[in-house]
Parts: C-alpha cells; structure tokens; sequence
C-alpha cells in the first residue's frame, strides 16, 4: 500500500499505533519502577532532554518502549510548553553533597577518595541469578548508607589546589570567543548558536548532547583524530542545590537540588601546550544531569578538542561537533528519510533521463 | 516585568488540548517568532537565526513549518496541509490533526479555501491569492551548503554577495554532464540579493515563486533559521545565457484521473503490467478538475 496515493492516511495512523500497543506484551511497569532500577537511562533522558525531572524521563522511556532517545525527544518536545520564567543564581558545585569524587591525577587528595555508587571495579559478567524476579532491593544497604546530611563534609576541589598553586588557568580564563567570559551566559534554546561559538554555548550543547555521539566523537580525539588528553583532575558525582532570586524579596531561595555528574579535565596531552596560556594548564569541563560519567568526561574531552586555535580534526572542528551531537537532531532528519520523497526522487529521475539521453548513456556516478 | 505579568503573558487561552497552551507553544516563543518572520520579510532571501524549539515532531519531518503556522495561526484560520502535493499523506495528517488539536481551528484540502497552507516539497497546482499564506518547511536552508560545508563561511560569503562558487557549481556538472542536473531545491536569486534554497519543491514550482502575490514563509526547524518571499518579489533561478534553467518535462503525459497535460505528476508503477503511470502529484487540485471545477 502505497502511503501517500491511498486515502485514509488517518486510519492508518490510528492502527500503525494500535500495532504498537499489541507488542507491549509483558503487564505493564510501574513509573516508579522505572525511575528505581533504570535510574541510569532516566538520567541519560533528562540529561538529553533538557529537562530536571525524574518523574516525567521515568514516563518518557515507557512511553517510548525504552528508546533512550525517543524519550529524551519526548522530554525536549514537552519543555518548548513551559515558559521561561527566570534564570537561576550560579551554583558552586566545589558546595555539592558528595556521593562519589575520585581524581586520577593524584593519589591522595585532601578529603580522599570516595569510589560512592560505582560498578567500575566488578567484573562485568552477566548474572543468570536475575533471569526470574529481579532481587528486591537491598533493604539494608539504606540503612547502612543512609548517612545523614550534615555528617558529610565539603571537598575542596582538585582544580582549586591547582589553581592555588597557579598552575591552572584561571577559572574565567579569557575566552576568545567573547569579549567577557563573565558575561550572562550564551543560552541556545533561546538563540540559534553562531560561530565561532562563546564557551558557555558550547558547553550547553555538550550538556544536552547524546551521550553516544560525544563518546564516539571523545574516543576519535583520544585514539587518533587529534591530540588533547587529559587527565581527570577530578570526577564528582552529586547534589547540587539551585537557587533563584526571590521576585519580591530579591533574597535567594532553594528551588531544590540536581543530580549531577561533573568532569574537569587537565588538558595534559601532546597537543595541550597550544591551549596552554602563560604556561598554565588550561581545563576541559563536563557537567550532565544524573550519574552519566562517560558522557561527562566525553564533555571535558571535546571542550578541550574545540579550544584548539586551528582545528586539524573533526573532534577539533566546533561547527562538526555541535551540529551533530543533538541525538534529537540526528534522529529526527536521519528518519526523516521513511517520509515520501516522490516528487523530489521524480525531479531527479527527470535530470538522469535528460542526461542520459544526451550523452550517448556515459553517465557519472556524481 | 514582574513574575505575575509574566505569567499572564505566558497565558493558557486554551482553544484545544487541556494542559496546553493555544497553538502548543508559550506566547513569548510565539512573539519571537513572529518577530523573526517579520525580519525575514524585510530582507528577502536572508536566512534569519532563531530559538527553534523542539516540537512534538521529530526533526525534519516539518519542525520550522510548524513553528511558523503554529505562531501564525488564529482562531478564525483555516489550514491545508500537504505532504508532496499530497493532504492524505501520514506526515500531512499527522500534523493537520496536531495543529487542529492544539488550537481548535477548521482544516480543509481545499486549496481555495484555506487561509494557510503548510506544504512540503510543492506549491499547490491552483494559484493561491494574496489573502493567504504558504508556509514552507525546509531541510536545508542555505543553498551554499552543498559547496561549503561550514555555516560560518557561507554567511560571510552571502554577506559579501560571493556566489562565485554556486556559479562554477554549475558550471562544473555542465562540463561534466552536458546539463545542469540539479533536481528538486533549485537555487534561486531572490531580489536580485540573497541566494536562496526554495526548499526541496520540484523545479515546476521554482516560477510559480517569480513575483507571486502570495507570501511565502519558509522555516528550517533543525538549522533554525527563517526566510520569506514577500508578495510581488522577484525570484530567479540561476541560469546561464546559452544553458537556461528547465523544468521537468513529462513528454507530453497526462494524469490518468484528471487528463491534465498541465500538472507536475507522480510516476507510478503499476503492479500487474510494471509499466508507469502518471498522475497528479497534487491531490486536490486533481479532485477538483476530477469533479469538473474550474481551476
């Protein structure tokens, strides 16, 4: 049936979805559950999405049947709904609630090292022992773990033990790109980025990025494809809380706390001395919503990769890697070629033709 | 501002969907957009950056088209939607039913009767009036894009009015195919200025753009960029002296339902004989002579 010539591109609509349903076999799961045990994939939603809210990624993903970014579109579709009401203060993340901070540029750090929620240092093998019902949770892990707040103490961040020691780039280190780096930050969902590109757009397109494509696109300038590689100052994983100006008051008021995953990166590599200014080392910086520490680091490597004066690399090249990490983007006009193209395939079917008979059938494969 | 004020601007007017804003998008975002829009008529041509949302449409399946009926459209409108001539298209009805949803307003295939018409790849066969709007949806919207892979670049050279490149463009697949073999998103010289990207509309169209009455909205949702065709302005393919722009050419076919020989047609391959057969690509129009109407 063809799809366009046939009337009633309606009903086919309705029982394409009504198909879908029917797939759904299993009975269906819980939101809860989801945001429980899938915690890692909510993260990655809101992360893509663009969007705060656990709840809303948990609903996303099933609504989605679980493609991570079919949800995040889901996400990002629903938050064009919300108006844009205010801004908030900056958050000090060296303030975070501490679950998980370690640094492979030092062996001991003050406050040391805390390897938190982490499956890095297990062997990953597959568990057959979960094939029937998944474990209950681990009632006692809470009460072991459950610590209050105040017990835990702030960190002092690596970079600042650097920097105290000025061998790292001050934090508002001149960006090239703008006339202040203290400037109220560039925000993209309100103003379509421009190139070159201040540091504060770049990195809120890393932050909104799909975790596959940054990664792919990370590795390229680590294996072959350029020259940065840091080493991980540190790597955090956390609460932050989130302050707005109250609108009558003008005091600062907790909206809440976010869960992030942060990445700062000493550029250290071969090729860092071209980002090096006054023999300092320069940062690349990562900062995602949730616990997603591959994405966060893939971050600080390509904010790293882009402050190369003369991009020799893809991962190098500003315009390559932010027009094409949006997971969104790239699988909204990837797909987008399952839609009709008759009449444009109909205009270039006429240009071969017309070639064809004109130049005695030599025809380039151009 | 304060937050109340802003509150009462961000407003719930619903005309449709329970939860949801008229027209799905926050005024503010509408206000953007028609300010957009408004920049674009002024330079015809130019492509105009804006905020582009995320819709609950994927990328490249009418994001820029929807944004602009969607900040567009009011109460009393009524919309056409097509998909490659086509209103019964899925992507068509889909988002006829999401536009209808979100705001409440009337639909129509009639050509005639619409006041806006969001369209992919086509300019409906029956000539459209001043009083209403067509509403492109664009995939790429910078015709440079094919010579020069960085958006920096191509701004500066339409800054410059450098279409050095597009010219040897052509000039090249002549040299090499004896014709200019570009398809469909034929580049054009809107006023005399800004080299443009019509949008993938088949060459057919690339005229029915010279000088028309209508307004034409173009919206690249993915690039994020606007431009328009204000009423009465001109539209010139890039051609050269002794080797003219062409539109397809049908040798003479007709469509099998309406008998127009005046229509771009749809080839089809016909299940039980594999040989092809031609129809109108646009459906209403084809309806319409079908019935006997004078258009």
């Amino acid at each position: 049936m063809g799809y366009v010539l046939v009337k009633g591109g309606s009903e086919a609509i309705k029982n394409a979805g009504k198909l879908v349903d029917s797939l759904r076999s299993a009975p269906p799961v819980e939101v809860p559950q989801i945001r429980g045990r899938l915690r890692l994939s909510v993260d990655q939603v809101m992360g893509e999405g663009g969007l705060y809210a656990p709840e809303l990624a948990a609903l996303a993903i099933r609504q989605s049947d679980g493609d991570l970014v079919a949800a995040s579109f889901l996400i990002r579709a629903y938050r064009s709904t919300l108006p844009r009401i205010g801004y908030s203060e900056i958050s000090d993340t060296g303030d975070m609630f501490v679950l998980r901070r370690i640094s492979s540029a030092f062996k001991e750090i003050p406050g040391g090292q805390i390897l938190g929620p982490s499956i890095d240092y297990t062997e990953h093998l597959l568990d057959f022992g979960g094939m029937g019902v998944m474990g209950d949770t681990d009632a006692d892990a809470d009460q072991e773990f459950g610590a209050e707040k105040s017990d835990i103490p702030k960190f002092k961040k690596v970079s600042d033990l650097l920097r105290d020691n000025g061998l790292l780039e001050d934090a508002f280190a001149d960006d090239e790109t703008s006339d202040d780096a203290r400037d109220e930050p560039y925000d993209i969902t309100r103003e379509s980025i421009k190139f070159p590109a201040p540091r504060s757009a770049r990195l809120q397109t890393l932050a909104r990025g799909e975790t596959g494509a940054m990664l792919a696109l990370a590795y390229s300038s680590l294996r072959g494809y350029g020259s940065v590689h840091p080493t991980i100052a540190e790597l955090r994983v956390g609460h932050v809380s989130l302050c707005i100006k109250h609108p009558y008051t003008g005091n600062d008021v907790s909206v809440g706390d976010v869960q992030v995953t942060e990445c700062e990166g000493i550029l250290s590599g071969v090729g860092a001395t071209e980002i090096t200014v006054n023999n300092r080392f320069s940062l690349g910086y990562g900062l995602v919503f949730g616990q997603n520490e591959k994405k966060a680091i893939s971050m600080s490597i390509l904010d790293g990769t882009m402050r190369v004066s003369e991009p020799k690399t893809p991962a190098e090249d500003q315009e390559f890697v932010l027009y094409h990490i949006d997971g969104i983007d790239a699988m909204g006009f990837v797909e987008h070629l399952k839609l009709p193209h008759y009449v444009t395939f109909q205009s270039s079917l006429d240009r071969i033709r017309a070639v064809r008979s004109e130049g005695a059938g030599e025809v380039s494969d151009d | 501002m304060m937050l109340t004020e802003l509150s009462n601007l961000a407003g719930t007017d619903s005309g449709a969907l329970e939860g949801y804003n008229f027209a799905f998008l926050d005024e503010f975002t509408k206000r953007e957009i028609r300010r957009k829009i408004l920049k674009a008529v002024a330079i015809p041509g130019y492509q105009v950056p804006f905020g582009s949302r995320e819709m609950p449409l994927a990328k490249g399946w009418g994001t820029g088209g929807l944004q602009i009926t969607l900040s567009i459209i009011g109460k009393s409108d009524v919309l056409k939607v097509i998909d490659q001539g086509s209103d019964e298209s899925v992507n068509a009805v889909n988002i006829r039913n999401l536009v209808s949803r979100m705001t409440g307003v009337g639909t129509t295939s009639d050509t005639g009767r619409a006041t806006i018409i969001q369209t992919r790849h086509r300019i409906p066969e029956e000539p459209l009036t001043g009083d209403q709007i067509a509403v492109l949806q664009v995939p790429f919207p910078e015709p440079l894009r094919t010579i020069e892979p960085s958006e920096q670049v191509t701004r500066r050279m339409h800054a410059e009015h450098d279409y050095s490149g597009m010219w040897l463009h052509l000039y090249e697949d002549i040299v090499k195919h004896g014709k200019i073999t570009i398809g469909a998103r034929y580049p054009c010289l809107v006023n005399g200025r800004h080299l443009m990207d019509p949008s993938p509309i088949p060459r057919w169209d690339v005229p029915r753009l010279h000088k028309s009455p209508v307004i034409h909205l173009f919206c690249a949702g993915r690039e994020k960029r606007i431009y328009a065709i204000p009423p009465h302005t001109a539209v010139e393919p890039l051609e050269f002296e002794d080797y003219r722009f062409e539109t397809e050419d049908f040798g003479g076919k007709v469509c099998e339902r309406c008998g127009s020989s005046d229509t771009f047609l749809d080839e089809i391959i016909d299940d039980a004989t594999g040989n092809a057969r031609y129809i109108c690509s646009d459906t209403s129009f084809c309806e319409k002579r079908q019935r006997g109407e004078d258009v």
